[in-house]
């Protein structure tokens, strides 16, 4: 049985070419880049080219906007305390959307717990965020906003050069964590009025333990990880020279593909949705246009996201849900709970991520599993029986 | 992903081929416990003859381990003496199926209460006395959500 990975929005395998390219950084020889002679310098001119594909990924001003971190969790925390603290001057005043990450909410909840008022804004049933609120929310303290680039769970792309506008007529900086949308959409720092944004490198086909954080020339942040000083003394401790350098071709290749392959990846999205919403008591979860070109999600009314994953899997097909029962926590995903669906069905969210590995030939196989797993989970539920 | 999950070999199997899945117009006892809110509601219906169950059906909306649980109980109990019925214990149900992952013994295994639930309904409606001091017992929810009644 041919096996159809649909959970890009988990993790994306390590394309075959960014793993040749950064697989000589591995293997060593490569040195400490901090070290002055011709090996440390081999492997210092690996990450400023690194640094430069990034950069153009996200039409960055400079190169040394972008510092490398050890992923999306850390780039956050980085923005989010780097700013917050460095800027104490301004306010303790610390505003996020409803639908952010863990590694953007938790941060904040940790500023929180240190006299700083966190203020979280509501989105709208497509995920939007309500700008009004938003506007309500900030005042002249507000150091830190932070908005996400598009949601993980629901696909939903937010309006970022509003936001952007609105949060720089009272606050200080705008934090975007650009985790989901990086390498999938165009995105441009300048033009979309940027601060601070965050990028993965596993999230766009680069090896896992790297990550981005872009700080717009003249923002000024403090380090959250002290230390030797590599990074311009923001993010200290030795590079990790294979993932920075794969996450440099990772950027490399999204920026060069990304328009056909997005083109190519919201067809089979929309047939997927399209097909998938025939089925009876099913819901599209979040935007049906304002979305990640490779997104798609759903919830079916009467049955749970544990056993729809694991009846997809059992067809060979990996998707993920937002169901408290297959969560480490038992707690229901809080985008869902964001966007207001109740608990009950919350439960029943299932999350498609398309990738390179798919094929247009995958979509009618998928929607047939997705029907045969939803009419043999309503047949055994004891919801919806009249 | 189900070794992720932790399921045994034998969870599986009854996740994905569940027996006696259905409901019967004419039950002599039916049970229901659980809440939708938290992800499980389970309903069991039994036909008892000469104090046995004779017959048995569930329909459980719920994860993996929830709908195993259910399909589990439902063979325990066919053919069983109703007395016998009632000492099937969730961890006699878990144990059948080869353990269960911890954080699901509570959540996802109702499927005993619901069968006990069921055969008090049955006598309930016999006339007979049933005492409550076993009633869904303890259903410690590992959620942290405040309106579900059963957690
Ligand atoms: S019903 Fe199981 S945890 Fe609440």
């Amino acid at each position: 049985m041919e096996r159809i990975f649909l959970d890009h929005a988990s993790v994306t395998p390590v394309d075959a070419r960014v793993l040749r390219f950064a697989e000589p950084y591995l293997a060593g020889g490569y040195g400490n880049p901090s070290s002055l002679h011709s090996v440390g310098l081999e492997a210092r001119r690996a990450i400023e080219d690194a640094r430069v594909n990034v950069a153009a990924l996200i039409n960055a001003e400079k190169e040394k906007t972008i510092l490398f971190t050890s992923g999306a969790t850390e780039a956050n925390n980085l923005a989010i305390k780097g700013a917050a603290l460095r800027n104490i001057g301004k306010g303790k005043k610390v505003v996020s959307s409803a639908i952010e990450h863990m590694s953007v909410l938790n941060p904040m909840k940790d500023l929180q717990k240190n006299e700083f008022e966190f203020t979280t804004v509501p989105v709208d049933s497509s995920g939007i965020v309500d700008l009004e609120k938003l506007e309500d929310s900030l005042t002249k303290e507000t150091s830190v906003t932070s908005i996400m680039y598009a949601n993980n769970e629901i696909g939903t792309i937010e309006p970022i050069r509003e936001i952007s506008e609105i949060v720089h007529e009272k606050g200080l900086y705008l934090h975007v964590d650009a985790t989901a949308a990086a390498g999938r959409i165009p995105i441009d720092v300048q033009a979309d009025g940027i601060d601070l944004l965050t990028l993965s490198s596993n999230d766009m086909y680069g090896p896992q333990g790297a990550g981005a954080l872009y700080v717009k020339t003249g923002v000024r942040i403090q380090p959250v990880l002290p230390g030797g000083g590599q990074e311009r003394g923001l993010r200290s401790g030795t590079e990790n020279i294979f993932a920075i350098a794969g996450m440099g071709e990772a950027a490399r290749i999204a920026r060069e593909e990304m328009g056909a392959e997005s083109a190519r990846l919201s067809e089979m999205r929309d047939n997927l949705i399209e097909e998938i919403l025939k089925i009876e008591e099913t819901y599209l979860t979040g935007h049906r246009t304002k979305r990640l070109p490779h997104h798609a999600s759903f919830r079916f009314s009467h049955i749970e996201g544990e056993s729809i994953l694991l009846l997809m899997d059992a067809q060979g097909i990996q998707v993920s849900t937002g169901s408290a029962c297959s969560s480490k926590t038992l707690e229901p995903s809080h985008v869902l709970l964001a966007i207001g669906l109740k608990h009950e069905e919350a439960h029943g969210s299932m999350v498609l991520t398309l990738g390179r590995s798919n094929t247009v030939e995958q979509v009618s196989r998928v929607v047939d599993a997705v029907n045969e797993m939803v009419d043999k989970l309503r047949k055994i539920s004891s919801l919806g029986k009249e | 992903m189900a070794q992720q999950i932790g399921y045994s070999k034998k969870v599986m199997e009854h996740f994905m081929n569940p027996k006696n899945v259905g409901t019967m117009d004419d039950a002599d006892g039916h049970g229901k416990v659980g809440n939708p809110v938290c992800g499980d509601l389970m309903e069991i219906f039994i036909k008892v003859k000469d104090d046995k169950i004779e017959d048995i059906r569930f329909q459980t909306f719920g994860c993996g381990s929830a709908i195993a649980t259910s399909s589990m109980v439902s063979e325990m109990a066919k053919g069983m003496r109703l007395d016998e019925a009632m000492r099937i214990t969730r961890n006699d149900v878990a144990n059948e199926l080869d353990g269960l992952p911890p954080v699901k013994m509570h959540c996802s295994n109702l499927a005993a209460d619901a069968l006990h639930e069921a055969i008090k309904d049955y006598k309930r409606k016999k006339g007979e006395i049933v005492e409550e001091e076993e009633k869904p017992a303890g259903h410690t929810c590992e959620h942290n959500h405040n309106h579900c009644d059963t957690c």
